[in-house]
């Protein structure tokens, strides 16, 4: 059985125009020590997904309209708040993308990552104290016991994110879902925060769940990819065939966006137009207004999502 | 943190003197003559003249000025007209009278204006906010001896459970206490609840929507315990400022209530002495009323060093 499963789901935002679909129909299972990466635009839904199984979106304006989300065997969705404390920081952790505000500027960050080991397990102060020390300086912090008592004002950005991955790994969850972990970061300090959450899973064993729209991340870190567009899963295979052969052509489109060594430099392709806004989204495929594929049948229906090969499976009818 | 306190207080030196030579100039070319008011109707030209010589209201006014700075360095405030007393005596006497009745209205102010403002901002838009905010807009908008009057007859003349008037001093006897100073209190602590309800109240819907707030939940931190010690101490440090503006307001606003309640305290002693032009009682009274402010205020700025750390570091 799958560590996590989640099956249809739909999350809804209430807003000015009515009840508008942040995600639609969102399937898909990581399995325990796999890493997961899901790929898309801004806005394409990765987040509200991370979120919504997490349980922290804020209700109201959001809601679970369908779907379930099974994490070792317990459904999450409608979970009472207090149960899903429990699980949020020890079966499954979050790290944010914004290292630099993501940590209270009033704690000091041997605090911050002491109160997480105090919230699931009983045990006294000088053991969370050598746990916070083992966690920070795990995750690469120079003389982490002397750094206990330095604010997030005092350190990079760098330097907070791995305060952030420290928190998230506190407890050694068996699931870690990384939202743009990387992203505000300066291009030696990214390749060093994905060792290391590389080498944690090695380690720990624990599965993770990596947001982002750098296809270089995925290439570099997941075993499995998950493409989504405008709210819905578009393309999801293992990262060599993601690579080698992807179906979909927003998937084909956001590897041309990538820049390689070898290709032609002096032309990088781009996806014309963009992502539509929730409310606006075309009948039929989404994809459809910006495909040069596109053919009348499209604008007809949404494309399911469907097996094309063991594992690989597409929402194209031109694929 | 001691040094921080010392270096705040230091600049605030200048306010002080401002405040100080203000009084003084206003109080000076003011029309009304101490002197006359305190002969009386019958008394003569003469009286009235020998009495202005006395009390050295004759000289110029520069010399004035610099006779009551000279005394002020050696900590003479110089005698009250009215009183007849050393202006510092009786200030220390009516001061404790009005500082426990801003105390307790802030106790008051803090208790039922924090716990509105943070329930207000966690039911966002429900009929808890809804409530909170138009209570707190009254209070805002009421003058406060408005309420003073209605808890008078409501209370003290209707009902009979409280005094009308009146001061007992806690040290005398704390239930007596109690009984004279709940409903000034009160009336006290009406605006300033108002008001801190609503920065209370916004600041935490702020904050509540920081990242942070979101990391402290994705822990699996109990909600209580991400409001209070993530939310809370977080805001804390805007509403601080404004509880510095309170404890001022609370200062004016004795005036008012002290008057209603005839509560002998700085506020009433300061009002007989303007009536009166007793020169040296307000003078003396406003410096001693604003040197106090003015700790508070220095108060203010060093728990935001204790409150925020990178306060605390920029002050090192």
């Amino acid at each position: 059985m799958s560590l996590l499963e989640v099956r249809n789901l739909t999350t809804a935002f209430q807003t000015g125009r009515g009840e508008i679909n942040a995600i639609e129909d969102v399937s898909f299972s990581v399995e325990p020590g796999e890493i997961l990466g899901i790929v898309g635009e801004s806005g394409s839904g990765k987040s509200v997904t991370a979120l919504t199984i997490m349980g922290l979106l804020p209700r109201p304006p959001a809601r679970v309209a369908q779907g379930s989300v099974w994490f070792d065997g317990q459904e999450l969705t409608g979970l009472a708040e207090t149960r899903m404390e429990r699980i949020r920081g020890k079966g499954i952790s979050m790290v944010f993308q914004e290292p630099m505000t993501s940590l209270n500027p009033v704690l000091s960050i041997g605090e911050q990552v002491m109160e997480t080991v105090r919230a699931h397990e009983r045990v006294g102060p000088a053991e969370q104290r050598r746990r916070a020390i083992e966690m920070l300086d795990r995750v690469g912090i120079p003389s982490a016991a002397k750094r206990m008592g330095d604010f997030p004002h005092q350190l990079s950005g760098g330097q907070r994110q791995r305060v952030m991955l420290a928190i998230g790994l506190a407890c050694r969850p068996r699931l870690l879902i990384a939202d743009e972990p990387t992203t505000a970061l300066d291009v030696t300090i990214q390749a060093q925060v994905l060792d290391l959450m590389m080498d944690l899973r090695d380690e720990l064993g624990m599965a993770i769940i990596i947001i982002t729209h750098n296809m270089g991340v995925i290439a570099e870190t997941a075993d499995r990819v998950l493409v989504m567009y405008a709210g819905r899963i578009v393309e999801q295979a293992p990262v060599q065939t993601v690579f080698d052969a992807p179906a979909h052509p927003y998937t084909r489109g956001l590897l041309g966006c990538v820049p390689t060594l070898e290709q032609d430099t002096r032309r990088l392709l781009a996806i014309p137009g963009s992502l539509p806004e929730p409310g606006l989204r075309p009948e039929g495929c989404r994809f459809a207004p910006r495909c040069e594929l596109a053919i009348e049948a499209c604008r007809a229906g949404l494309p399911p999502l469907e097996s094309l090969a063991a594992g690989h499976d597409v929402a194209c009818i031109r694929a | 943190m001691f040094g921080i306190f010392v270096r705040r207080f230091a600049s605030a030196l200048p306010i002080i003197l401002i405040v100080s030579l203000m009084t003084f100039s206003l109080m000076h070319f003011i029309p009304g003559d101490p002197a006359a008011a305190m002969a009386g109707l019958s008394a003569t030209p003469d009286m009235i003249i020998q009495l202005r010589h006395d009390l050295g209201l004759d000289e110029p006014f520069l010399t004035q000025l610099f006779t009551w700075y000279s005394g002020l360095l050696h900590g003479n405030l110089g005698r009250s007209i009215l009183m007849g007393k050393p202006v510092m005596e009786v200030m220390l006497f009516r001061l404790p009278v009005t500082v426990a009745l801003s105390a307790y209205a802030l106790v008051i102010t803090l208790v039922i204006g924090l716990v509105a403002g943070v329930f207000a901002a966690l039911r966002h838009n429900s009929w808890v906010d809804q409530a909170a905010m138009v209570f707190s807009m009254l209070g805002i908008s009421l003058p406060n001896f408005w309420l003073g009057l209605l808890m008078i007859i409501i209370f003290g003349v209707w009902l009979g459970w409280l005094p009308t008037g009146g001061y007992v001093a806690f040290s005398d006897d704390p239930v007596g206490w109690l009984r004279t100073s709940t409903m000034p209190a009160v009336s006290l602590a009406l605006l300033q609840v108002g008001l801190l309800a609503r920065i209370t109240r916004s600041t935490m819907l702020e904050v509540l929507r920081q990242d942070y707030i979101r990391t402290a939940r994705a822990k699996g931190l109990k909600w209580r315990v991400v409001v209070v010690k993530h939310a809370l101490v977080n805001a804390l440090i805007p509403i601080t400022t404004v509880v510095g503006i309170i404890v001022s307001l609370s200062v004016s606003g004795s005036v008012v209530t002290e008057s209603l309640f005839s509560i002998p305290g700085v506020g009433q002693l300061l009002t007989q002495g303007v009536l009166n032009r007793d020169y040296p009682l307000v003078q003396g009274g406003l410096l001693i009323v604003t040197t106090l402010l003015v700790f508070v205020n220095v108060l203010v700025d060093v728990s935001y060093a204790l409150l925020d750390p990178r306060v605390r570091h920029e002050n090192r």
